[in-house]
């Protein structure tokens, strides 16, 4: 047969948009899909500016995260201002927050402030502040935003009851927090992939091992697993190998439902003819595995990652509320919310729960992009 | 008469299916029970038989893609079901498989440059530009135009998957080819097609092929000799022209008359024989004739006792002469399907 024929029987229509379609990846439908997805795309971006923050953790914060003002211990948040009109010479225009006046309450000693008007701070973008290096290497001294005078009072999300700057501490926690559920789940995956795929495609006693393994697992309940494993933590460990040893703590604990759905995919695909050739094709097991098989649901794997990070972030968040998980000077979400679980601390400084609902925002973003990644990596939708 | 390429000898093949709590097997599936034959190098036999019948996992286990439970499989006089995995490797490169389904056997992830250039790619054996040009060719010889070389396999109709199958196969130049029912998946238009092309590769490179079908038309006019398969056994093994002219066991004679006759003249003179019954259970083989209890010509008494084994005509060429498994062979007269002028 020529090759004339051989084009003939294509039945390929010569339609350009066809021919990008019969062209594109897999990893390229996925994404057309995925750009479907409204809320799943917005969500992307606000992670996206997330890992933003993360990375320039130092210079998006005002103040680093040691820093503390016994002069404001629970002061409300400002209000970030562009003009003012009842400054002494009318009208001026020029980023500022209000001081403020503080007022002591005879009976009950407790210290309240107030925004005062009259006492105006200077704010400006890109101010000299607290020396940092960036990314560990760049002396710098520069802050996104903070007060023209270093010492005088900016905290736009209130201070915490030791006075500390609660977005500061909020872009700090951020990073610990959100690197927890990141890094966490990744332990958990390459553990999750690769016990799953070995007992999948292996079967017989390896899969009954692994099987009864994860069963063991799972019947523990969480919680409790958890808090039995962080209280062994000797009490004088260094905040570092402290958010190392949680993580990977989590992470032992959150594999088990991956590798049971790898492992149902592996068993699926074991029979596909594709492995079989594979196999014959001198194959060896390892890049059947991770070469052959793996691919075809990489998609779905990576959906299943962004919907498991969000019980990442919720179980430090949790475990560090409980004290038992983080702990200061560390910051992250949960550590920040101890400051809220009390109520007579709560009822007069309600920002203090600003840290929950960014908990509660970064979980729902991971939710909709990994809806939006599943929905989009379905292969009976293209 | 020269030595035979490959050679299956009593070969059995059983699949387990329940076991007892001490892990040891109490019931098992008889997929293959004693299959013997041998292929004369640059031949095509084909091997049919009803769907069950044992012929994919005859096929899967001559390539290696199964386990054998018993016998051997001997190719250019070494027995590759004696060898270790590591030493048989170099072997699967010269007994290949086109596989059945053209959809499941491509992986959907993979580039056709990817899926033809595996074989190469997986043991290191080519790369860089090498690699590159042999994929080339061997698309071009397929019939695949090389430009395709980057696209998926969803782009592509039935026909055209079956040849990069074709290609994936040929690339490591094989001597010996199993085309585990390679057209059964396609329409009837393209079928003709991947059958000349099968041809065509044949005459080139000299290939030995094993065809697997259940359908007998498609083997008439590719196969030199046909091997019936019934329940893991061959019931019947003859050139094809005779076969087609006289089958000489029940049950080919059975699958003759399935076969469509579009001339009308010829129509009718046989008719339709319509088999009563199911397969026999192949965890609990029935003794006799596993095709007795479906047979309109079985005797009681003679065809549902012993082992009724696989005969051969005695002045027959002991490696592409005419067998039979039937105990009534040389009484029936039996029809067969080849157009005769009248």
């Amino acid at each position: 047969m020529s090759l004339e024929e051989a084009e003939g029987t294509a039945g390929m229509t010569p339609n350009p948009a066809d021919l990008r379609r019969t062209r594109a990846s897999q990893r390229t439908l996925v994404w057309w899909a995925f750009k479907k997805h409204r809320l799943a795309l917005v969500s992307a971006w606000l992670l996206a500016g997330m890992l933003v923050v993360i990375a320039l953790c130092e210079f998006v914060a005002p103040f680093d995260d040691r820093h503390r003002d016994s002069e404001y211990t629970t002061a409300p948040p400002q209000v970030l201002k562009l003009w003012d009109t009842d400054g002494p010479d009318g009208f001026r225009f020029g980023l500022h927050v209000d001081g403020y006046t503080s007022t002591q309450d005879p009976r009950s000693l407790r210290i309240t402030y107030e925004p005062n008007p009259e006492d105006r701070v200077d704010v400006g973008l890109f101010v000299k502040g607290e020396e940092y290096r960036l990314f560990g290497l760049i002396p710098m001294d520069r802050h996104l935003i903070g007060p023209e005078d270093p010492g005088d009072p900016m905290y736009l999300f209130g201070t915490t009851t030791d006075g500390q700057d609660l977005l500061s501490q909020l872009v700090y926690a951020t990073r610990v927090s959100a690197s927890v559920g990141i890094i966490g789940v990744m332990l958990a995956f390459l553990l999750g992939i690769v016990l799953g795929a070995v007992s999948g495609y292996f079967g017989g006693w390896i899969d009954n091992t692994v099987q009864r393994l994860i069963e063991l697992i799972m019947a523990v309940p969480s919680i409790p697993l958890w808090l039995g494993l962080a209280a062994a933590l000797p009490a004088q460990m260094g905040p570092v190998a402290r958010y190392f040893i949680i993580t990977t703590i989590l992470a032992l604990v959150a594999w088990t439902g991956l590798a049971r759905e790898v492992r149902g995919r592996f068993l699926a695909l074991r029979s596909e003819e594709f492995v079989t050739s594979a196999r014959l094709d001198g194959s060896s097991h390892a890049r059947i595995m991770f070469r052959h098989m793996l691919p075809s649901f990489s998609s779905h794997v990576i959906a299943a990652l962004s919907l498991s990070i969000p019980g990442m972030i919720l179980a430090e968040t949790a475990l560090s509320w409980l004290g038992m998980g983080l702990r200061p000077p560390a910051v992250s979400w949960g550590v920040q919310l101890q400051d809220a679980s009390k109520w007579s601390v709560l009822s007069g400084a309600p920002w203090l729960l600003i840290p929950g609902a960014c908990v509660v925002l970064v979980v729902l973003a991971f939710n909709f992009v990994g809806d939006g990644l599943r929905d989009a990596a379905d292969p009976y939708r293209h | 008469m020269t030595d035979p390429i490959l050679e299956v000898r009593d070969l059995h093949v059983r699949f387990p299916v329940r076991r007892n709590l001490l892990g040891r097997t109490t019931v098992e599936n008889h997929a293959v029970s004693g299959v013997d034959l041998a292929l004369a190098p640059g031949e095509t036999m084909a091997l049919v038989g009803e769907s069950g019948c044992g012929k994919t996992t005859l096929g899967s286990t001559i390539v290696g893609a199964q386990r054998a439970t018993s016998g051997e499989v001997v190719y250019d006089g070494l027995s590759l079901t004696a060898m270790s995995e590591r030493r048989r490797a170099p072997y699967r490169r010269q007994i290949r498989m086109v596989f059945q389904d053209p959809f499941s056997s491509l992986n959907p992830r993979f580039t056709l440059r990817q899926i033809i250039g595996d074989p190469l790619i997986a043991t290191g054996e080519a790369r860089g530009s090498e690699l590159e040009d042999r994929i080339a060719e061997m698309m071009r010889r397929v019939g695949l135009s090389p430009d395709y070389m980057d696209r998926y396999p969803h782009a592509f109709s039935g026909g055209q998957r079956q040849r990069v199958n074709i290609a994936r196969a040929l690339i490591v130049n094989p001597r010996l080819v199993v085309a585990d029912e390679p057209v059964s998946a396609l329409d009837v238009s393209v079928r003709a097609q991947i059958l000349n092309l099968l041809r065509e590769l044949q005459a080139e490179l000299g290939l030995t092929y094993l065809f697997i079908s259940h359908d007998l038309s498609v083997v008439e006019n590719l196969a030199d000799r046909v091997a019936v398969m019934y329940f893991g056994r061959i019931v019947e093994l003859a050139d094809t022209a005779s076969l087609y002219e006289r089958p000489r066991h029940p049950y080919t004679e059975a699958l003759m008359s399935a076969v469509p006759i579009p001339d009308p003249a010829l129509k009718g003179r046989g008719g339709r024989i319509l088999l009563p019954d199911e397969l026999p259970d192949p965890a609990d083989p029935p003794p006799g004739c596993a095709f007795a209890r479906r047979c309109r010509h079985a005797e009681a008494g003679r065809c549902d006792t012993g082992e009724i084994p696989l005969e051969r005509d005695a002045a027959a060429d002991p490696l592409t002469g005419r067998a039979v498994r039937c105990v009534r062979r040389d009484e029936l007269d039996l029809q067969g399907i080849a157009v005769t002028p009248s």
